[in-house]
């Protein structure tokens, strides 16, 4: 019975815990995919930056009508689209390679944000938007989770295919069909609504946390592609609701619980994870015959 | 003979630099051409031009009725990412791509020519290892599998069997031979000057410009390659607009 008020209590008490529960499993399952390619394409950092760039892009949102949720999605999807837009027709049409033009959108327009919020003042509430409140999501901040979520699986459905072949060799796929650059536009879309969902339940600057982590958890667990998405997942989801359990147990706040739990997971993922773990490396057995 | 491939006073390059310079001349539907020159003498150049990935600086590529994208490729230096996590299998299948598109499925009968293409080149046995796995030999071999699905009327290879065994590359030239038995058009830069010889029935000798093109033992004699040799490498910074170029502007 301890067990049951500790892990399933909360939920079956509390709405709130359950809307967040929800929140946390549609973020799994649209992010974590996204999370994996990304880090497949060595864009973790990548993802971070983005993060960085909504970030004025919700904060004007904010600005100019108060605590709104669709001002800022709206705001962040701009902010985020138009870094996202313009770095890569930069890197795709230059020598320029992608981090570098990123990196430098992305300041511009913290730089810029930064800008037009000290000159409207600035708010207590504006937490809400840097550290997010994944306990206080009303039923439209679910629906439009659950929505970006959707989109997320179809979308990367339909681009699967150009996306896996761009990884991998990105000159072959230009020579056979034009896909390559749509396919390549749409993910880093993909990747702005996702961060814009998790700023909800995270805040921005953690929003990528549940993105990157599990991917990382998922490469010491699986060779193939999409063995790694599951596992994305399924740790995302595991990470959402152990950090909604910790949080309701103890005084962290949700969105850090959440990261720190997946944070252990990673951990013990370096260290005994089947692919190249570091005990897999310290102790790999004897050879083999062939 | 048709004409399958056209250059028209062609020149590309870059940065305005050019790496081919002014080339003329037709390769016929199912030529197998060896293009051969020093390092630097523009034969991957001349390659990115014909597929599409380098513009023309003058002059023009002319392929008639062929879809650019119907050109199979292999580059020399595929920027191939060895540490993506997919299988030999699925790669192989990529070159299905012009048949199977966005959504196609993989059918039985893909299946079976995916298996076919890995028999050839002798991977059987390899479909489920991740392409990091390969040593350089069998990643040419698995490149060359991809190719082979690709069905295409014209296949371009840009130094095909650098770094490659003997074994290896017999067993690929066979592949080669069998493309140009099916009457494909067969293009392949290539240093081997035997394999060549022996192999190729056509030839074109590049140091930028066009020193020799025409039946492989015609074009290389000892004086043709010695002109190749003495082809000058480097750009010059301060180089004048290339003449040939301005005279038909001034006429114009």
């Amino acid at each position: 019975m301890l067990l049951y008020d500790a892990l399933i209590a909360p939920f079956t008490d509390f709405e709130f815990m359950r809307r967040a529960l929800a929140g946390v499993v549609a973020l799994a399952l649209g992010g974590a995919p996204i999370g994996v390619f990304l880090m497949l394409r060595r864009m973790s950092l990548v993802g971070d930056a983005m993060a960085h760039a909504i970030l004025p892009g919700a904060a004007v949102g904010f600005l100019l009508s108060g605590l709104n949720l669709f001002a800022m999605t709206f705001g962040g999807l701009i902010a985020g689209f138009t870094v996202a837009i313009l770095a890569g027709v930069v890197s795709r049409t230059t020598e320029l390679k992608e981090d570098a033009s990123l990196a430098a959108f992305y300041l511009v327009s913290l730089a810029l944000g930064v800008t037009i919020v000290s000159m409207k003042g600035t708010n207590i509430d504006l937490l809400h938007v840097l550290f997010g409140n994944i306990l206080a999501m009303d039923d439209q901040t679910l629906l439009v989770i659950a929505f970006n979520a959707t989109i997320t699986l179809i979308v990367l459905a339909v681009i699967y295919r150009p996306l896996v072949i761009e990884c991998v060799d990105p000159v072959f796929l230009r020579t056979v069909s034009r896909a390559g650059a749509p396919a390549h536009l749409a993910f880093l879309a993909l990747v702005v609504i996702n961060l814009v969902n998790g700023f909800h339940a995270l805040g921005t600057l953690l929003a990528v946390g549940l993105m990157i982590l599990p991917a990382g958890i998922a490469r010491f667990w699986s060779r193939d592609i999409t063995g790694m998405m599951m596992i994305a997942v399924a740790s995302a989801m595991l990470s959402g609701y152990a950090g909604l359990v910790l949080s309701f147990q103890t005084k962290v706040p949700s969105g850090p619980a959440i990261i720190l739990v997946a944070a252990v997971l990673y951990i013990v993922s370096v260290l005994f994870g089947s692919t190249g773990g570091v005990v897999r490396k310290l102790f790999p057995g004897r050879h083999l015959e062939a | 003979m048709t004409a399958q491939l056209q250059f028209r006073d062609v020149t590309l390059g870059y940065d305005r630099h050019p790496a081919v310079h002014h080339l003329s001349g037709e390769i016929a539907a199912g030529s197998l051409l060896a293009i051969v020159g020093p390092n630097g003498a523009g034969k991957s150049t001349l390659f990115r031009g014909i597929v599409g990935i380098l513009k023309p600086l003058a002059g023009s590529i002319g392929l008639g009725s062929l879809n650019v994208r119907d050109i199979a490729y292999l580059p020399q230096t595929a920027d191939i990412d060895r540490s993506f996590p997919i299988s030999v299998f699925d790669f192989v299948g990529t070159g299905l791509w012009r048949a199977t598109g966005l959504f196609g499925g993989m059918g039985k009968e893909a299946q079976h020519k995916i298996a076919q293409a890995l028999a050839a080149v002798g991977l059987s046995g390899f479909e489920n290892r991740t392409i990091g796995t390969l040593s350089g030999g069998q990643m040419q071999r698995m490149l060359f599998a991809r190719v082979l699905l690709q069905d295409a009327r014209v296949i371009v290879l840009d130094e095909p069997f650098n770094a490659i065994d003997a074994k290896t590359s017999a067993d690929l030239i066979g592949l080669v031979r069998r493309w140009h038995d099916e009457k494909r058009t067969v293009l392949a830069a290539l240093h081997d000057m035997d394999l060549v010889r022996d192999n190729f029935p056509e030839t074109l000798l590049l140091a930028r410009t066009p020193v020799a093109w025409g039946a492989t033992s015609q074009v290389l004699t000892a004086e043709n390659l010695s002109e190749a040799r003495r082809m000058c490498e480097a750009f010059d910074d301060d180089a004048h607009t290339c003449a040939v170029d301005a005279a038909p502007s001034r006429a114009a």
